[in-house]
């Protein structure tokens, strides 16, 4: 009981959380961002239902991403025309009918493969869906796409969605509303047959069940929130366009899942609010920020593959299991490990970058880094190569048990 | 008029290419009979699950379950007809826990089928049968383990268990006692017979203390022909058999 409680607890902690981010980030720019991240939440909610939840990989989860977001932003603009008794606070329903509609047509014949065969499918209907929306003009507007009016439309509440803090509690409902379903879809009979198929497809066919018919299922439904996510996209900046369905938005969607961790319900979720800031704010630093996420891509796959949720789940484990206490001075000696070569990368990155681009020379915090220094070179190998030492020490820490044993150079016998 | 036979093949042919693995077998065993399929390696004993439990479609022939031709059709629809099977190799959901296996494995039995609009954890018919089952193979202790954790005698264990929660009336057990040790090889006999009360159970198996202990009759396969089909004692005196398999070990 007292399980559900806290479960019941944490989700109302997050509907109060929703309610008061505003509140304390009220400036255009923090309601910006928070309006993306919301979408972005969704959509990778949506495709882990695929990947985490039912092991299947998909590159082209954009289409019904896309193919939502038209359907609204059609509808959306006929709310406007012919003046229809819809509120466009209620076109997340369309978005998620649409998307399950291209889903379940899409997944007829896609389904019926998985793994390898499956993603490869999915690349194909994502290149075809994207090429087709950049061909068919009068559907998806060519590359200027289609643009509608939010604030068309009976109100609801006595609110249309003019203002930007409305879209924001628009987006934060239906994010609320999306991640419980989804949440919820996880502890239902066919939630728990989808994650049998992910450990062991081959046997879920000896106990009943059709494989296929239980990835078309799992697919529709995740096309179906991903289509809510792009409602809440195209009303939120009132347009969309054919690269909403092309490979890009499919891949994106892919990091922040993977990066988030796929094996924890709120690892997307992390994934897709780290994933926004960093494209929202670290590009105000620096030019390069794609290579930090892909530097943060490729460490994630190679030294947490359960994702940063993972390493959260791993250490809210053991502050359960009070062994906090013991573990507390590996993790910081492993963190100022990673912080300090973290730090050298930051330069060996950006000075490397102005060697080749120029551009105004790297000045972190007033701090000068001339590219053309060789100490200043120096300094950030140095720089890797203690923060990797450090990290090796703390790791061998970790399995030989005491800090002195993780000092002697050589390998302890077995 | 006789009883329908539980499981009954006419004339199996099973080829792959141009190799016969399966040879012309016909076999009919009656409800509630432990049947033992025992051969030499190489023999067709797996193919023949394999052609049974719907993981290959026979090449001609008939395989009837309580009467129905299911020849050819998906593993599905035959584990829903009420035959289900375990293998060789433990074949079980490894990353979910013991109680999630057998869990995923009693839900389309119960008629919950693709269900996603109603909770699982509300299910009380689908918690009565789990605690059954755990229950029966002894592993209501270790139920929130992750499957791949378990020791190998649970392993086997837990794939028994996955194989029987569906409730299904025929059970086919690929080598159930393969790689244990005497003790273990043991306490799975016991369970073998426990859970095979009032159902009708084909296994195969190498261990002939474990084939003449449990099986009511026997059949031996050679060369994907049925050679023999008696019971433990005729099997024994069956000079075919003797020279053909058995030799001295059984003697």
């Amino acid at each position: 009981m007292s399980a559900t409680a806290r479960t019941f607890a944490v989700w109302i902690a997050c509907a109060l959380l929703l309610l008061a981010l505003p509140q304390v980030f009220s400036s255009r720019t923090s309601l910006t961002l928070m309006n993306i991240t919301g979408i972005w939440v969704v959509f990778a909610l949506a495709y882990n239902m695929l990947l985490g939840q039912a092991g299947m990989l998909s590159f082209g989860h954009a289409v019904y991403f896309g193919l939502g977001g038209y359907a609204a932003i059609h509808l959306m603009a006929a709310i406007k025309v012919h003046k229809l008794g819809i509120p466009v606070a209620l076109l997340p329903l369309v978005g998620f009918m649409a998307g399950a509609l291209a889903g379940a047509i899409i997944g007829w014949f896609s389904c019926r493969r998985a793994g390898t065969p499956f993603a490869m499918i999915s690349l194909g209907v994502g290149e075809l869906i994207a090429a087709s929306g950049l061909m068919f003009v009068s559907v998806f507007g060519g590359e200027e796409g289609i643009s509608a009016d939010r604030s068309a439309g009976p109100a609801l509440f006595g609110q249309t969605l003019g203002s930007q803090i409305n879209v924001y509690y628009f987006i934060a409902f239906w994010a609320f509303v999306a991640a419980l379903a989804m949440w919820l879809f996880a502890r239902t009979p066919l939630g728990r047959l989808s994650n049998a198929l992910r450990d062991n497809p081959d046997r879920v066919a000896f106990i009943g069940y059709n494989p296929e018919r239980v990835r078309w299922l799992v697919f529709l439904l995740s096309g179906g929130f991903a289509g809510l996510a792009g409602t809440l996209s195209a009303v939120n900046f009132e347009i969309i366009t054919p690269e909403k369905l092309g490979a890009h938005n499919s891949g994106v969607v892919l990091l922040m899942t993977y990066i988030g961790g796929i094996t924890v319900f709120y690892g997307p979720i992390i994934g897709a609010i780290l994933l926004s800031l960093m494209q929202s704010m670290l590009s105000d630093f620096t030019k390069v920020w794609q290579l930090y996420l892909g530097l943060l891509f490729i460490v994630v796959v190679m030294f947490a593959p359960r994702g940063i949720g993972g390493v959260v789940a791993h250490m809210l484990g053991v502050v359960r299991r009070g062994e906090l206490g013991g573990r507390l001075p590996v993790w910081l000696l492993g963190m100022a490990g990673s912080m300090i070569a973290f730090v050298g990368c930051v330069l060996v990155i950006e000075m490397g970058y102005r060697l080749r681009e120029g551009g105004k020379v790297f000045a972190p915090f007033g701090h000068v880094f001339q590219q053309t220094l060789l100490t200043n070179w120096l300094l950030a190998f140095v720089a890797i190569a203690s923060g990797i030492a450090l990290i090796v020490v703390a790791m061998r820490w970790q399995r030989r048990g005491s800090l002195k044993a993780a000092m002697v150079l050589k390998e302890a016998m077995p | 008029m006789t009883a329908t036979p539980a499981l009954e093949l006419r004339n199996v042919v099973k080829n792959f290419g141009q190799v016969e693995i399966i040879r012309d077998v016909s076999l009919s065993i009656p409800a509630g009979e432990r049947h033992a399929v025992i051969g030499p390696n190489g023999a067709g004993k797996s193919t023949l699950f394999n052609l049974i439990s719907g993981s290959f479609a026979p090449t001609s022939g008939e395989i009837r379950v309580e009467g129905r031709n299911v020849g050819g059709a998906p593993p599905y629809q035959i584990n829903r007809g009420g035959l289900s099977r375990s293998f060789q190799v433990t074949n079980i959901f490894h990353n979910m826990s013991v109680y999630e296996n057998i869990r995923c494995a009693t839900l389309w039995a119960l008629g919950h089928r693709y269900v996603f609009w109603r909770l699982i954890g509300g299910m009380k018919d689908v918690a009565a049968r789990i605690a059954e089952i755990l229950d029966l193979i002894g592993l209501s202790e270790v139920r929130e383990t992750p499957a791949g954790l378990l020791s190998y005698a649970d392993q086997r264990a837990l794939e028994i268990g996955v194989t029987i929660a569906g409730g299904a009336r025929v059970i086919l057990l690929d080598e159930p006692t393969a790689g244990m040790s005497s003790h273990e090889t043991a306490r799975a006999v016991a369970l073998i017979r426990k859970v095979s009360e009032g159902r009708t159970l084909v296994i195969v198996e190498h261990d002939m203390s474990v084939v003449f202990g449990l099986a009511d009759r026997i059949s031996v396969l050679v060369y994907g022909q049925i050679i023999a089909t008696g019971t433990p004692a005729e099997i024994r005196a069956n000079p075919r058999v003797r020279e053909a398999y058995l030799g001295e070990e059984a003697a």
